[in-house]
């Protein structure tokens, strides 16, 4: 019987308990503040129990065993990705494909149905502020076929623009736009913009990485063609993600991975292969993580994503008010500075303290932040910024957390001397 | 980590020590830091020794790698180029005085690389094959 499962609503401490890494202390003997989940998530303890129980009790390999354990192992493998399904309001859970990450998920759909659908003069159109993992994969796409790379652009505090988009989608066959930004953690209208491509007749690939741990995602009311999801940042385990999928698209796009289990005959010559969503798991997959994953979704679920909205809502409105009495010490905030249009995640630099520097004097508090591009070069050069400091929340973060952060934020003031 | 941002180090970060750019430099080298986006350039003048007359480091990064830079460039002046590729992490270090943890030791040893780097170039210059 897993905690989450239970129907009771947790308080915010109750919550703190269920990740046993919240109650380590640093070499310094420092409690832990995690304040970097856009990077990674912790693990509540069901996680850690199922992967554990996993290995235990009914290690085996999936979809082919005639034993007990095996048919154990395949019916909790597709009971997670059942619950993926659910969670993200697919269709059904053979639109849920599972991958290593969100990264692995978008070279899938550039590699098959970019290859498929694609061709020299068509034009791809992502924004601004992609992850590389948004990006490199079209710009490669864009090499081998001879389309065209368009961006839509953002301002200077790193908004879409989209009064212009209606002339970027000219020749458009496929969009690929984050639904929150890793970087600033900026909502972006994805709804308009799949509207908008699908009157051009193009394909809408959206990168969730950063929106599904903390907004409620319904795939089929935004319409995306394809959504994209890593794990290890919604509670679940590294080295697992996924790639939803409209049926009618993902039956028409040829293999990516071929080898076992994507299959249904093979002769020396040629085979014929597998139906959804199997086609496109070539050889064992993850099984252990998978399953671990629907512990994590079904922890999540129970929290609720409505609450966790309000939560990380209510905390940023919190940061941001904490945070605004540094701004006279040249603190700056870049992003939104609204909390109905971010998720989770304050960009920041602090008088001429870099933010590696931020980084390592909070690191000495016990506080995890995260420094650098966050993989968005260019976005970085578009704002003109060598780096931000980035703290990230999630639903285990509390007041407290914003408090040890601004008081992190004071000694590093202290430490470098700002007046 | 506390006790790397003393006042010296903080000066350097500041107040870096031979700063900008030469006129004609007879070597140069510049090189980042892909984690972090940290950049850096050295610019030096060789005399007929082979020694570094003059010497310039311009670009930006944090205090680690900016006062490490400094501390080095300024270090580097009147050595033989040859003298210079025998440098090391330890002189570094040596240099800065301070413990730095193993997460920063390549903002540390940003300037080192680049400076080498421009040493190669002066002693390839000077030897034509």
């Amino acid at each position: 019987m897993s905690g989450a499962a239970s129907a009771v609503v947790k308080g915010e401490r109750d919550v703190r308990a269920d990740f046993p890494i919240l109650g380590e202390r640093t070499s310094r003997g420092k409690p832990l503040i995690y304040l970097d989940s856009a990077a990674t998530s912790q693990k509540p303890q069901v996680v850690i129990d199922a992967l554990d129980r996993y290995y235990r009790e009914y290690n085996a390999n999936i979809h082919r065993g005639v034993y007990e354990i095996a048919a154990r192992a395949t019916d909790a493998f597709e009971e997670a990705r059942a619950k993926v399904a659910r969670f993200l309001n697919a269709g059904e859970p053979a639109e849920i494909i599972w991958t290593r990450n969100a990264t692995e998920a978008i070279n899938l759909v550039a590699w098959s149905w970019g290859g498929a659908n694609v061709h020299a003069g068509d034009v791809i159109l992502v924004s601004e502020l992609e992850h590389h993992s948004n990006l490199v994969p079209w710009q490669l796409l864009a090499e081998r076929t001879g389309a065209e790379l368009r961006f839509i652009p953002v301002d200077d505090r790193g908004e879409l623009q989209l009064d212009r988009l209606d002339a970027l989608l000219e020749r458009c066959v496929l969009v690929a736009v984050a639904h929150v930004s890793n970087t600033l953690g900026t909502i972006l209208p994805v709804a308009e913009i799949v509207t908008r491509a699908h009157a051009v007749g193009a394909v809408v690939l959206v990168d969730g990485a950063q929106a599904a741990p903390h907004l409620p995602v319904d795939v089929r009311a935004l319409d995306a063609d394809f959504y994209v999801l890593s794990a290890h940042k919604m509670l679940g385990p590294t080295g697992i993600g996924v790639l939803y999928g409209k049926r009618s698209l993902l039956e028409s796009m040829p293999p990516f991975l071929a080898g076992g289990d994507m299959i249904r005959n093979v002769s020396y010559q040629r085979s014929s292969f597998n139906e959804l969503p199997w086609k496109f798991e070539a050889g064992t997959s993850n099984i252990a993580d998978a399953i671990a994953f629907g512990s994590a979704i079904d922890y999540l679920t129970a929290y609720g994503m409505e609450r966790l909205r309000a939560h990380e809502h209510a905390l940023l409105a919190y940061a941001f008010e904490r945070l605004a009495t540094l701004e006279e010490r040249g603190l700056a905030i870049y992003g939104p500075h609204d909390p109905g249009r971010s998720s989770g995640v304050i960009s920041m630099n602090f008088a001429d303290i870099h933010a590696h520097d931020l980084a390592s004097i909070l690191d000495t508090e016990g506080i995890c932040i995260r420094a650098g591009h966050h993989c968005t070069m260019p976005l970085m050069g578009r704002l003109d910024l060598a780096a931000t400091a980035r703290a990230s929340f999630y639903l285990y973060n509390d007041r407290s957390d914003v408090d040890a952060l601004v008081a992190g934020l004071e000694k590093a003031a202290t430490i470098f001397r700002l007046s | 980590m506390d006790d790397f941002y003393r006042d010296f180090i903080l000066d350097h970060y500041r107040n870096p020590r031979n700063f900008g750019h030469l006129e004609k430099p007879d070597a140069v080298a510049e090189d980042r830091n892909p984690l972090c986006g940290d950049e850096m350039r050295v610019e030096i003048d060789v005399d007929e020794a082979g020694k570094v007359s003059d010497i310039r480091f311009s670009g930006k990064g944090c205090a680690i790698s900016q006062a490490s830079a400094s501390m080095l460039i300024e270090s580097a002046k009147g050595k033989s180029l040859e003298s210079i590729l025998t440098l090391n992490e330890e002189s570094v270090l040596e240099n800065v005085g301070i413990d730095i943890s193993p997460t920063r030791m390549k903002c540390a040893m940003l300037g080192l690389g680049v400076l080498k780097s421009a040493a190669l170039a002066g002693i390839a210059k000077a030897n034509p094959e």
